[in-house]
């Protein structure tokens, strides 16, 4: 039974990974665009909501009510002024100013929070649990893989049912033959770009209420999520979720056997289906696309 | 890979003359006065710094170590990026390897300074494994495919108890020598690297290598289509590299006597590599050397008020990156210049470079003749 156990918890954790990775599939598969700050976009979406916490005096979920649509906000702001650039100028440029943009954004907050780990208060939500026979389940954690499959079905259906959507999807397929057909290309990106860093700040925030939080995070909140991403097949929003989960499952069943090895099994998980299916569990072997250039 | 392989559409480049298809005759030139005096300024300023340590205090030349090692790996970056197409943020997994073959050299009882031999050796057989892993990857994918590769080494060393786990390990027979003679040491080691990564990678991007790895950077179907063996460039431009890193790490290791997995396999060299690398001018033999100087000057003015240092070079970074791709150096390649050429320079017979009027003939290739690394010989 602790074996059950083991493999509910990870399932769990495996939410919390998909939570912070659906925006980077998101993005990857809309536009082709790696985003390498996106672990440091959603560490700064949690300092954000602390930082209103302690301002306003209110709570997490308020404080959070807040922090999402600005998350948006800038991460429209980031495609029309960064993003839709780098990816005009060459297959390269994306790589370049994103992960030049989080090493910014890292040793900015640094310099303005400092190196310590900040605590995210979240009333009892981090220890509140239910139990179910022998089983455990955090409300937390449950929280994050509710949000999680909510997240990725509600994106499912927006790009399946809506005009948006087909917008979107038509974009995704061929931008050329996109824009010949009068679909404005660079609101389009800015929606979806706003639309992941939300997410990502989202699932930032509610993992920090476990973890804390401290400026260096976001490196391993980009691996993660990027395992995730390639574990599941590029493109895919579903398989993003159970590259999270297998992800989530691997690291809470070896930490059982060694908790050192924990996190580079779930590495060493990458690296295998890597190696073996390097187009991700439910993706489809083809030809890497270049970049999407918008504008 | 300098041997002379006949390939069946990519004629060798001809040293001296060729003829274009519409049976002009051309010259092919591939080096200049300005290189040659470049060369002999190049000499000039490794004979005074190899002097260095006689005449001025260990402070300088600690910090010139730092500069050289920041030189080397902008080097050796800027041949995976910028000349083989392949953006790497995991190269940290070699200076890692480095460090710690060093280490165990030291163990053994010889001395760390033959270690980083040691060290680049080993870097190059870990490679081989790597790079067949990474091979099929591109892109983005490729570049944080590194990372987990070096972020999995930071784990593993970590646990390892054997080597020293999380809390690193140091250089005891090091410790041991007089500090000015082994800080002179560290510092001719240092510099001799530089001027052997520097030289190795000039030399690299002039051979026949150089033309296939360009080609592949800039069109890997074309250049696949023209008989350049696309894999195999991608795969020798990793070797050399791999070897480099190894080489660094060691140095790494060497000159501060200790080292831990947090530091020596940390992300932020690739950012550093990647400011020099970007600012200087990518796909440039001068561009990464110049960077390597500023990113130096500005951290070695600027650290002490914090990070904003870094702030500021990741944002100018991205302004060049976005603004004028180039680098610093891009700007002055138009211009036309080159102190370190590594294409063909072709131009009509009996014309006399610039501003001599010569008999009329296909116009000289305007402005940066040198840019696209000649795309080819005598075409």
């Amino acid at each position: 039974m602790t074996w059950v156990n083991d493999v509910v918890q990870g399932i769990f954790l495996g939410g919390a990974y998909a939570l912070t990775a659906v925006g980077l599939s998101l993005m990857f598969g809309v536009m082709r665009l790696v985003n390498l700050a996106h672990g440091d976009l959603a560490v700064c979406g949690t300092y954000l909501a602390t930082t209103v916490m302690a301002a306003f005096g209110v709570p997490l979920w308020v404080a959070m009510l807040i922090m999402v649509p600005l998350a948006f906000v800038l991460g429209m702001l980031l495609q029309v002024t960064l993003f839709d650039r780098a990816l005009r100028t060459g297959p390269t440029a994306p790589l370049l100013v994103t992960f030049g943009l989080s090493v910014i954004i890292e040793n900015l907050l640094l310099q303005v929070y400092s190196a310590n780990t900040r605590g995210v208060l979240a009333g009892n939500l981090d220890v509140a649990v239910a139990h179910l026979g022998a089983l455990v389940l955090p409300w937390l954690a449950l929280l994050k893989l509710v949000l999680a499959l909510v997240i990725i079905g509600g994106l499912s259906a927006l790009l399946r049912l809506t005009a948006w959507g087909r917008r979107v999807r038509a974009t995704s397929d061929d931008l050329a033959v996109a824009r010949l057909q009068g679909i404005r290309v660079r609101p389009l990106f800015a929606s979806v770009t706003g639309i992941a860093i939300a997410a990502a700040a989202l699932a930032g925030t509610l993992n920090a209420v476990t973890t804390g939080v401290y400026p260096t995070l976001g490196a391993l909140t980009l691996i993660f999520a990027f395992e995730a991403v390639i574990i599941g097949g590029l493109g895919s929003l579903w398989g993003t979720l159970l590259g999270g989960i297998l992800l989530g499952v691997t690291q809470v069943v070896v930490s059982q056997v060694s908790v050192p090895y924990a996190i580079l099994a779930s590495q060493l998980l990458f690296l295998v289906v890597l190696a073996v299916r390097p187009y991700g569990l439910l993706g489809t072997p083809q030809a890497p696309q270049a970049p999407q250039p918008a504008g | 890979m300098t041997s002379r392989r006949t390939r069946p559409v990519v004629a060798d480049p001809a040293p001296a003359g060729a003829a274009t298809a519409d049976g002009t005759r051309v010259a092919v030139t591939r080096w200049s006065r300005a290189a040659t005096a470049a060369t002999a300024v190049c000499v000039l300023v490794l004979a005074v710094l190899a002097a260095l340590p006689y005449l001025a205090g260990t402070g300088v030349t600690q910090a010139l170590v730092t500069l050289f090692l920041l030189v080397s790996m902008a080097a050796l970056w800027n041949l995976l990026a910028g000349y083989a197409g392949m953006i790497s943020f995991g190269q940290q997994a070699y200076l890692g390897i480095g460090a710690y073959v060093v280490w165990l050299v030291g163990k053994t009882g010889l001395t760390p300074f033959a270690g980083i031999a040691a060290g680049a050796l080993a870097c190059a057989v870990a490679a081989v494994p790597i790079f067949a892993l990474l091979r099929p990857l591109t892109g983005g994918y490729f570049a944080v495919a590194t990372w987990v590769v070096a972020e999995s080494l930071f784990l593993y060393v970590t646990t390892a108890l054997w080597l020293g786990g999380g809390t690193g390990v140091g250089l005891q027979q090091l410790s041991s020598m007089t500090p000015v003679v082994r800080e002179a040491y560290t510092y001719w080691e240092s510099l001799v690297l530089m001027a052997v990564i520097v030289a190795g990678v000039y030399l690299l991007v002039r051979s026949r290598f150089g033309l296939d790895s360009r080609a592949v950077h800039d069109e890997p179907a074309a250049a696949a289509a023209m008989g350049v063996e696309v894999g195999r460039t991608r795969w020798l431009a990793y070797m050399i590299a791999a070897l480099g890193f190894g080489a660094v790490g060691g140095m790494l290791i060497v000159s501060t006597l200790y080292t831990d997995p947090a530091s020596v396999f940390n992300v932020n060299y690739s950012a550093d590599m990647l400011f020099m690398v970007v600012i200087g001018g990518i796909g440039t033999m001068e561009g990464p050397i110049i960077g390597a100087v500023i990113f130096f000057a500005v951290q070695q003015e600027f650290s002490a008020y914090g990070a904003w240092y870094l702030v500021a070079i990741g944002a100018v970074a991205i302004a060049v990156v976005l603004i004028a791709p180039g680098g610093l150096w891009g700007k002055a390649a138009r211009r036309g210049w080159s102190l370190l050429p590594v294409g063909y320079r072709v131009r009509p017979r009996g014309v006399s470079p610039p501003g001599v009027p010569g008999r009329p003939g296909p116009p000289a290739p305007a402005g940066p003749a040198e840019a696209p690394g000649g795309g080819g010989g005598g075409d």
